[in-house]
């Protein structure tokens, strides 16, 4: 069986990204990018169905700009066997619509038994991308999933609920996506990122593939979050109780 | 211009952030229908008829409805859309997991956790963790939406006298099958919807004393518990107590945070409390930046003493 691995290149989670002061958009330029954290979870839960012998070849797939290739290798590096980019110009934005549609262009194309990707990008914060696949595909979705079991031509995911946890079971193929406790990704060893270079990675256009990737929400201006002012900081407790009661007022 | 909103619902009764996607619906500038998809659900949908400002309520009944599987409720609103120029779900992890599967079927972007109505097609929603806010425009034809509850004051439970008109329900889908759940019973208000909020992070170093510290403060406050990313990881709470980017996003009156330093990721989820207080030992946690009341002080010896002088 195929697992696709969807994955996205976003600032670094330790950035704190400012606001451009034309107020088009975040400063970007020059900072740290990786792999969004889920996307890693999804490339080593594959690689870990693929260690149990459950599945026989993982490819990642990433929609961007021509440096999502390092994006690729990384996720080679964790154990993905090929990779393939959908290149789209710099100055696009690309919306998880347009994803999800170059994306189900290439499960018509691959036919994996599995697609799994990251609940959420850390950048965007959208959390649409595995749903939208799901249903251009007609495929069941699994969404915010904390374990993953593979028992013939069903699987078996616990998600993570308000409150809990849920579990469905799934015919294949089928769309999951990965919440933050379903694995620990291994660290990535110098030997495997020298082996992720030797791995194939194919370019293709939106072109190729037929998808119209123009976006469909215009955003029209990006500003800093109102700032909440510190407060004061108190010397004891029983002053942090007078405070609470008869200034704040909230107990 | 209609708007229709999704019901979050147990079957008997409506959950809470539903009454602040009504808000949000209604700030869209139309009349709001609500969908309440379930089965034996017509106390829900008795309840849902109640919510000041709801015009009328749709009630479809079907075992596929039962536990809220996502394949199910989607084909059930794609019967209704067209009647509809938004389509609004609370950002639960109920609602994330059925917007965007609608907004993608009909073909159109969805508009993720919005905080605020411009007007009809403008919308704010908070983007790298808080660290900024969008403003984007909608040309489709039928608006998808996810509302952030903190964003919009809940529309009152009672007062309202919608119809309830029942629709006939889609068959369930055969490509997934719901098993189980294991739902934490307790007696505390829910995470979300709490007015104190007590939250407590690595600093408390196990998980029998993350019990024996927060408990007892949430029990003399009425308080949830909350807890960071770092304490969920580290096994002291359970996962869906973790508040931040991508766990959840909190606005209680009182937000107390014990032994947690304040990730950015974390402050994104808890900075809309009205009134933050930090307990920490070290005096250069971030936290303190957000925080109103900042105790600079060991939460072992802190906390109890806390607990007493309520």
């Amino acid at each position: 069986m195929k697992i696709l691995v969807p994955v996205k290149r976003v600032v670094d989670y330790n950035v704190k990204v400012r606001v451009k002061s034309d107020n088009t958009g975040v400063d970007i330029a020059n900072v740290k990018m990786s792999m969004n954290p889920f996307d890693e979870i999804a490339v080593e839960e594959a690689v870990r169905l693929k260690e149990k012998g459950v599945a026989t070849e993982i490819i990642a797939v990433s929609c961007g700009v021509t440096q999502c290739q390092e994006t690729l290798r990384t996720a080679m590096a964790i154990g993905a066997d090929r990779a393939i980019l959908v290149e789209t110009p710099a100055d696009l934005e690309l919306q998880p619509l347009a994803v999800a549609k170059l994306i189900k262009a290439l499960i018509d194309k691959e036919q994996p038994g599995l697609v799994i990707l990251g609940k959420q990008a850390i950048d965007d914060d959208a959390n649409q991308t595995g749903q939208m696949l799901a249903a251009l595909a007609d495929l069941p979705q699994a969404t915010f999933a904390s374990k993953v079991e593979l028992a013939g031509d069903k699987a078996k995911v616990t998600r993570e609920v308000d409150g809990g946890l849920e579990t469905l079971e799934v015919s294949l193929p089928a769309i999951i996506t990965t919440d933050l406790r379903l694995n620990e990704p291994r660290y990535v060893t110098l030997p495997n990122i020298m082996k992720a270079k030797k791995k194939p990675l194919e370019t293709v256009k939106p072109e190729d593939l037929g998808v119209d990737v123009s976006p469909r929400l215009k955003t029209l201006k990006v500003c800093e979050p109102p700032k909440r002012g510190a407060g004061i900081k108190v010397p004891d407790v029983a002053t942090l109780v007078d405070k609470l009661k008869n200034e704040a007022k909230v107990i | 211009m209609t708007a229709l909103v999704i019901a979050e619902h147990d079957n008997t009764s409506i959950k809470g952030a539903t009454l602040n996607t009504v808000t949000a619906a209604a700030a869209c500038g139309g009349d709001v229908h609500v969908l309440v998809a379930g089965h034996h659900a017509g106390a829900a949908a008795a309840a849902a008829a109640q919510i000041a400002g709801v015009a009328k309520v749709l009630h479809a009944d079907g075992e596929g409805f039962a536990h809220g599987l996502a394949e199910n409720i989607t084909a059930q609103i794609l019967t209704l859309a067209a009647s509809y120029s938004h389509i609004l779900l609370p950002a639960t992890a109920s609602g994330k997991n059925i917007g965007p599967r609608v907004a993608a079927r009909l073909d159109v972007a969805q508009i993720s956790e919005i905080t605020k109505v411009e007007s009809a097609d403008t919308f704010e929603r908070p983007i790298y963790a808080g660290n900024a806010i969008a403003t984007v425009q909608s040309a489709d034809a039928v608006k998808v939406i996810t509302v952030r509850t903190t964003g919009f004051d809940a529309a009152a439970a009672t007062g309202g006298s919608a119809t309830v008109e029942t629709v006939a329900a889609v068959a369930a889908s055969a490509k997934t099958t719901y098993l189980g759940s294991e739902i934490a019973k307790s007696d505390r208000p829910e995470l979300t919807a709490a007015k104190i909020i007590v939250s407590g992070g690595r600093a408390l170093g196990s998980s029998e004393k993350f019990n024996e510290v927060m408990t007892p403060l949430a029990d003399k406050l009425g308080a949830a518990i909350g807890a960071s990313r770092a304490a969920v990881d580290a096994g002291y709470a359970a996962n869906d107590l973790q508040v931040g980017q991508t766990g959840k996003i909190v606005a209680p009156q009182l937000y107390i945070a014990a032994g947690i330093s304040g990730a950015i990721q974390h402050l994104a989820g808890m900075k809309d409390s009205k009134v933050i207080v930090a307990i920490n030992k070290d005096p250069e946690a971030p936290i303190f930046s957000v925080a109103d009341y900042g105790l600079e002080a060991d939460l072992f010896t802190a906390v109890p003493e806390l607990v007493k002088a309520l």
